[in-house]
């Protein structure tokens, strides 16, 4: 892995540089500030069982939608249209070293921005003067969650942007993709027909891989460990198959 | 060439097949320690295709390609130490400075890095890029990026370079620095380069390896090719006197061999162009002179000798290999830009 860090460099450099970055960075904010001004004004008109922060958190998806795809469809598929990928394909790094690099590039500036949301914590702090408001229990989950499921939406991400040459089919697979894993697996839940099935496990199963459960549960302090073990697990499947497409010469074209 | 040492590049009966098609077929050739070879061939030959399994960018369908002596099939990461590639097109990252490029390539190439100054020092004077270190890759002009890419591929002195044609798009002066470049690597590093400027081949390598079709249809030392693909003798002259009695002259001389061209105009006494042209390969520029001389018939301002350029062997080894080597082809006229047997070969005299 001597490669990872010199490549790491050069990634987050590229994505300091690239205009989707700050794109991403600015809608992000615009979205979550107004999302915590909406969940503020809730509190606002009526008394709520939860902390600001719970609520916050669960609307995860709606910044996902849009800023994994912006972060992570250029990775790959603008290194394929540009043909730079030949050249990166022919020095002594791996191809994993690659991926990774990517990878992390991507997770990093996601979980900058989350972090920039901290900031919300101390306007509401400072203004509100109201220690109830402001829990750190919920805010940490949150956290959490987000850096767990973060590692699963970039990794798709990433995935998505293997197998194209093209920027805005990446964007729109990758939303495509985490649209079926965040909202399908809800759907899956409450489907009727799984009850008739007479399967525990399997109801076992479809609910602890709900992501929305998983937002709450945090956010109000569960840490689940089949919830952790799934988001690592399926972090690594997907790069697995990133990898393993960057390396097939088919997809390489 | 009849070197002991372990030669840098051996590719035997390689084949590679696209979804059926066959972009390769049974190609061998071998480049020794320090020379340098010139790949040629029309396009959608296979030139590319080759190059890109020596680097072990795409695997072989079958055969074996070894670089300093390691499969590049079974170690493509290790072979990757040993070569220094520079793809077509030259695929270059738009948004970074080209020193900032070369020192990531560096690192890449795993120069040492207390060496790594000096040599990005050494590469950028060597490639004339010292004013241009400091700029945006995206903004420079063709010439530029062009020398970036052969900058990069010499970067960590590697035993073999590889390059997919480097001259595409520099002006005349930026050929004779990359010619000189090229020329200052003779010895230390094997170099195999891909082009379509034949001139710059024949003035830099050691050998000439042609392909077409997928197959190599000749590679020799140009000389060689010369004398293989167009063995005959062409003189160029400038005479005065009856073009009508010049087959007369020569066959008086002893020359009946020898086939004269006038000019088709009629040249009204004044000196005209004529080719004389001899299926031996022996030098008879003397008893030409005798023989237009003799009787005081003819008066000669001037002779002399033309070499076929390289373009004519390329033409006439295309040319014979798919008439000799694709014969299913020729009866699907259509299935190749230039059907065989349907162009007439013309060989420009030209100097």
């Amino acid at each position: 892995m001597r490669h990872f860090a010199t490549l790491l460099r050069h990634e987050l450099r590229t994505l300091c540089y690239t205009p989707a970055t700050y794109i991403a960075a600015f809608l992000f904010l615009i979205v979550m500030g107004s999302l915590f001004q909406w969940v503020i004004e809730t509190y606002n008109q009526s008394a709520q069982e939860t902390t600001p922060w719970v609520i916050f958190f669960q609307l995860f998806w709606l910044p996902v939608f849009f800023m994994v795809p912006l972060l992570t469809m250029r990775s790959f598929a603008e290194e394929k249209r540009m043909g730079t990928l030949e050249n990166l394909m022919t020095t002594p790094a791996r191809t994993s070293e690659i991926v990774l690099a990517k990878f992390f590039s991507a997770y990093t500036l996601y979980l900058i921005l989350w972090c920039v949301t901290l900031g919300f914590n101390f306007i509401l702090n400072y203004f509100a003067q109201d220690p109830r408001l402001v829990e750190t229990g919920p805010l940490l989950g949150g956290f959490i969650f987000c850096s767990l499921s973060g590692l699963l939406f970039i990794a798709i991400g990433i995935f998505a942007s293997t197998v194209t040459r093209s920027q805005l089919v990446a964007g729109i697979l990758s939303f495509t993709l985490l649209f079926g894993l965040i909202v399908g697996s809800r759907y899956l839940s409450e489907l009727k027909h799984l009850d008739t099935i007479d399967s525990a496990h399997l109801r076992n199963w479809i609910d602890a891989l709900q992501i929305f459960q998983h937002a709450e549960d945090l956010s109000r302090g569960v840490l689940d460990s089949r919830a952790a073990l799934f988001y690592l697990l399926a972090t690594g499947l997907m790069l697995t198959f990133s990898n393993l497409v960057i390396r097939s010469k088919v997809w390489r074209g | 060439m009849a070197s002991t040492e372990t030669p840098s590049i051996v590719v035997e009966n390689l084949v590679k097949k696209f979804a059926g098609v066959t972009a390769v077929n049974e190609v061998g050739f071998t480049v020794a320690k320090g020379e340098i070879i010139g790949f040629l061939g029309p396009n959608g030959a296979g030139k590319s295709t080759t190059m890109r399994i020596l680097t072990g960018f795409i695997p072989a369908t079958s055969g074996s390609v070894s670089v300093c002596g390691i499969d590049v099939a079974r170690d493509p990461e290790r072979v990757r130490r040993h070569i220094g590639y520079m793809p077509e097109n030259n695929p270059l990252p738009e948004d970074m400075r080209v020193v900032e490029y070369l020192r990531l390539r560096g690192r890449l190439k795993e120069i040492p890095r207390r060496r790594l100054k000096s040599r990005l020092d050494e590469v950028l004077e060597v490639c004339d890029l010292k004013r241009a270190a400091r700029r945006i890759i995206g903004t420079l002009s063709k010439g530029y990026r062009q020398r970036v890419g052969i900058a990069d591929s010499i970067l960590s002195e590697p035993d073999v370079i590889i390059m997919d044609e480097p001259t595409i798009g520099l002006d005349p002066h930026q050929i004779v620095m990359i010619r000189d470049l090229i020329a200052g690597l003779r010895g230390k590093m094997s170099i195999l380069i891909s082009s379509h400027i034949l001139p710059e081949i024949e003035m830099t390598c050691d050998r000439v390896v042609i392909i077409n079709g997928g197959r190599v249809v000749a590679a020799n030392t140009p000389s060689n090719l010369r004398r293989e693909f167009i063995p005959r003798t062409t003189y160029s002259a400038e005479i005065q006197g009856d073009p009508e009695g010049l087959d007369a002259a020569l066959a008086r001389a002893g020359l009946s061999d020898v086939t004269a061209v006038p000019p088709e105009e009629p040249v009204n006494g004044a000196f005209y162009p004529v080719t004389f042209t001899s299926d031996s390969e022996s030098e008879i520029g003397e008893e030409l002179t005798e023989a237009l001389l003799a009787g005081k018939r003819y008066r000669v301002r001037s002779l002399r000798r033309l070499k076929p350029s390289l373009e004519e062997v390329f033409m006439a080894a295309t040319r014979r290999s798919w008439d000799v080597l694709m014969p299913d082809e020729k009866e699907k006229p259509g299935r190749r830009g230039t059907p065989a047997g349907t162009t007439p070969i013309t060989i420009t005299n030209g100097s």
